[in-house]
């Protein structure tokens, strides 16, 4: 279970999460929708403690992620991440990209990685693609390699940072279509997201974010069909 | 002790200034010219085909996989041999803008790559002709966009050209030298030199990184 | 007038001109050996922006870039003999050398590193992966792509300045070629194979590092 209470994070003046809270139990899958700068990639950013936070707590599995005597490196191989930009390591095959982290910070074997990183790129359909280098794929494979990477750490929570704003609209589909069957398959995840479709269909509940607070959060068909605060509604108006 | 040496004195200063003369005229022509030949030779390689690309590219290549001395020295060896003696600055000024010359080509030659199939089409449909497009297309864009790599080039040419001292050119470096072995004064007379190569050549290097940035953005 | 070449002396004294050729590599090689070592630790000074360091990097690199190499050649030969260090032409003509590749090859790698995009870190990071992990598994590597065809250049223009050589009585292949052709004053047939012999020593070398290049970098960029 990740648990996120009242945290605040600024940026030098700039406050951009006042006082956020939120419980995503194991197994829910958790949409956060909202206008760009509301702060809900910086929420993703704090629960990974690659961003430090000022003031609240965030625990994953009840380990208090900020905490001095947390080690971030180990905490980290719970929290899958997979960014807007693609991040694929250009200089190494798409079967090495997905072995890496399994063999260097997992200790395992070549092995051993390789048989995880195989299973888990043709889980999510880059079967075909082992010796590929990213580069030559398009951005919905590169983007898809990204989620078996992540994947490939046998992860307790996925992490989603809007993963399709940088695709082309045409391969928007292909991805959201591997999120979906990892939600079918039980995995914990939160979204930043602005597939409205998506997060109506695929998440338990969605979060809407606004200047630095959940302004609404709920069950997800409700929230997006049938939004309760003015906020929401103006959002979800002018998005769709 | 009435030594054979005589300390420097501003006697001396005539006989610098005419090192830092000769170090700038040589320069200029070098980089006048070989910008001239290198922007003709280098838009030839862009148009032409493979086989007169290789034959190009080849003696291009000699030029550039040679020392500039060594060139030096052959090409003053080979005109007295023959009979026909050049002075210094003659067989210097050849060399050194055919030197010049070979890394220009290149420099242009990416410059008129550059330019976009699709934007020479683009002109091309308007109705201009060939030569039309060359001029008002592929030159201004080709050119604008070498010009940090031109900046490149000029300076090496200016700090390069210390090395035609050793077919005897009386330029700035080989003036010092004479000076320091009257003087015995190595370090004041070669620190002035160096202030002299800095003052020329950091400016105008950094305003060459000040364009690279402008153009990269 | 008819100019008669003389090759047969020229073959005679090849043994010479091929030792002369090992030393130019010599000195090239630890040229570039020492540049690259004291490049890193400049480019690390300078972007680290601690004071001291990164004003001598600075300063460094400036002059390096900025002045010609016969000039730092002359200032470690005769230059440095006002304060009583008196180098011989091998150990003058190397550390010029070494102070200029380190001068350029600083700049390489600054542009090199910041040429990585931040979010390869934090990928990485998101994987577990330590610094350390960070910096060996994918930045490096990805680093020494960028900067290994820039490096190679840098190394080419150290053998042909090294025949700068020539002007201090150094025995490298081009101060070789001239000791050689003032005994028999056969300068140009000298001076044409002192070419040639640079000419293979510098295509072996590029031909070299891209069969490397091929070996080390199996992948794209």
């Amino acid at each position: 279970m990740i648990s996120v209470q009242n945290v605040h994070k600024s940026f030098g003046d700039l406050e951009v999460l006042k006082g956020v809270s939120l419980d995503v139990p194991n197994g829910e899958v958790v949409s956060v929708i909202g206008g760009s700068g509301s702060g809900k990639s910086t929420l993703l950013y704090c629960i990974n403690a690659i961003e430090t936070i000022n003031s609240g707590k965030i625990l994953v599995n009840d380990i208090d992620v900020h905490s001095k005597d947390t080690n971030k490196d180990k905490l980290r191989q719970k929290l899958g991440m997979v960014f807007q930009q693609f991040n694929a390591f250009p200089h190494m095959t798409v079967l090495e990209n997905a072995a890496l982290a399994p063999r260097i910070v997992k200790k395992m074997s070549k092995d051993e990685a390789m048989e995880i990183a195989k299973k888990e790129l043709k889980h999510v359909g880059l079967g075909d693609k082992f010796d590929v280098y990213p580069t030559r794929m398009s951005g919905g494979q590169q983007q898809r390699l990204a989620i078996a990477r992540a994947l490939a750490m046998k992860p307790d929570f996925m992490l989603l940072d809007e993963v399709t704003s940088a695709l082309d609209p045409e391969l928007v589909g292909e991805v959201l279509e591997t999120l979906r069957l990892l939600a079918e398959e039980g995995m914990t995840m939160i979204c930043v997201t602005h597939e409205m479709g998506f997060a109506r269909d695929v998440s338990d509940r969605v979060a809407y974010f606004h200047q630095g607070v959940i302004a609404e959060i709920g069950e997800a068909k409700q929230v997006i069909n049938d939004p309760q605060n003015e906020l929401t509604q103006k959002f979800l108006s002018k998005v769709r | 002790m009435n030594s054979l040496f005589t300390p420097l004195s501003w006697d001396d200063t005539g006989y610098i200034l005419t090192g830092v003369w000769n170090t700038i005229t040589i320069s200029v022509v070098a980089i006048v010219v070989g910008t001239l030949l290198g922007m003709i030779v280098g838009f030839a390689r862009a148009e032409s085909n493979k086989a007169v690309n290789v034959l190009f590219g080849s003696v291009l290549d000699i030029l550039r996989s040679v020392p500039l001395i060594i060139q030096l020295i052959l090409f003053s060896t080979f005109v007295g041999a023959i009979g026909h003696p050049m002075n210094p600055f003659l067989a210097g000024s050849i060399v050194l803008s055919l030197y010049t010359m070979a890394f220009m080509s290149e420099v242009f030659r990416g410059g008129f790559e550059s330019v976009s199939k699709s934007m020479q089409t683009a002109a091309r449909s308007l109705g201009m002709t060939y030569w039309q497009t060359v001029y008002h297309i592929r030159f201004p864009i080709g050119l604008r966009a070498v010009l940090p790599s031109w900046m490149g080039v000029a300076l090496s040419v200016i700090k390069d050209s210390a090395l035609v001292s050793v077919i005897g050119y009386m330029e700035l470096l080989r003036t010092s030298e004479q000076l320091i072995s009257r003087t015995q004064q190595p370090l004041e007379i070669l620190i002035g030199v160096g202030i002299f190569y800095f003052i020329i050549s950091y400016p105008l290097s950094h305003y060459g990184r000040y364009l690279e940035r402008k153009m990269a953005i | 007038m008819e100019y008669e070449f003389h090759w047969n002396i020229v073959l005679q004294k090849m043994p010479e001109l091929l030792n002369g050729a090992f030393v130019t590599l010599h000195v090239s090689v630890l040229a570039m050996l020492l540049g690259v070592v004291i490049a890193v630790l400049l480019a690390i000074a300078k972007m680290n922006n601690s004071k001291p360091f990164c004003y001598v990097a600075t300063v460094w690199v400036e002059i390096a870039r900025n002045t010609p190499a016969l000039f730092q050649i002359y200032m470690a030969y005769f230059g440095l003999g006002a304060f009583g260090i008196h180098l011989s032409p091998y150990v003058a003509v190397l550390s010029a050398l070494v102070f200029i590749n380190a001068g350029y090859l600083t700049e390489t790698f600054r542009g090199g590193f910041q040429s990585i995009p931040s979010t390869q870190y934090s990928a990485s990071k998101s994987l577990g992966m330590t610094s350390i992990q960070t910096y060996r598994y994918v930045i490096l590597p990805q680093m020494l792509r960028r900067i290994y065809h820039p490096m190679t250049n840098q190394f080419v223009w150290s053998i042909l300045m090294s025949s700068l050589g020539i002007l201090v009585g150094m025995s490298e292949l081009s101060g070789t070629t001239q000791r050689l052709q003032s005994l028999s004053f056969r300068t140009l047939e000298f001076f044409i194979v002192a070419a040639v012999m640079y000419f293979i020593i510098t295509k072996l070398v590029l031909f070299g590092a891209s069969l490397l290049s091929r070996r080390l970098f199996k992948g794209e960029i």
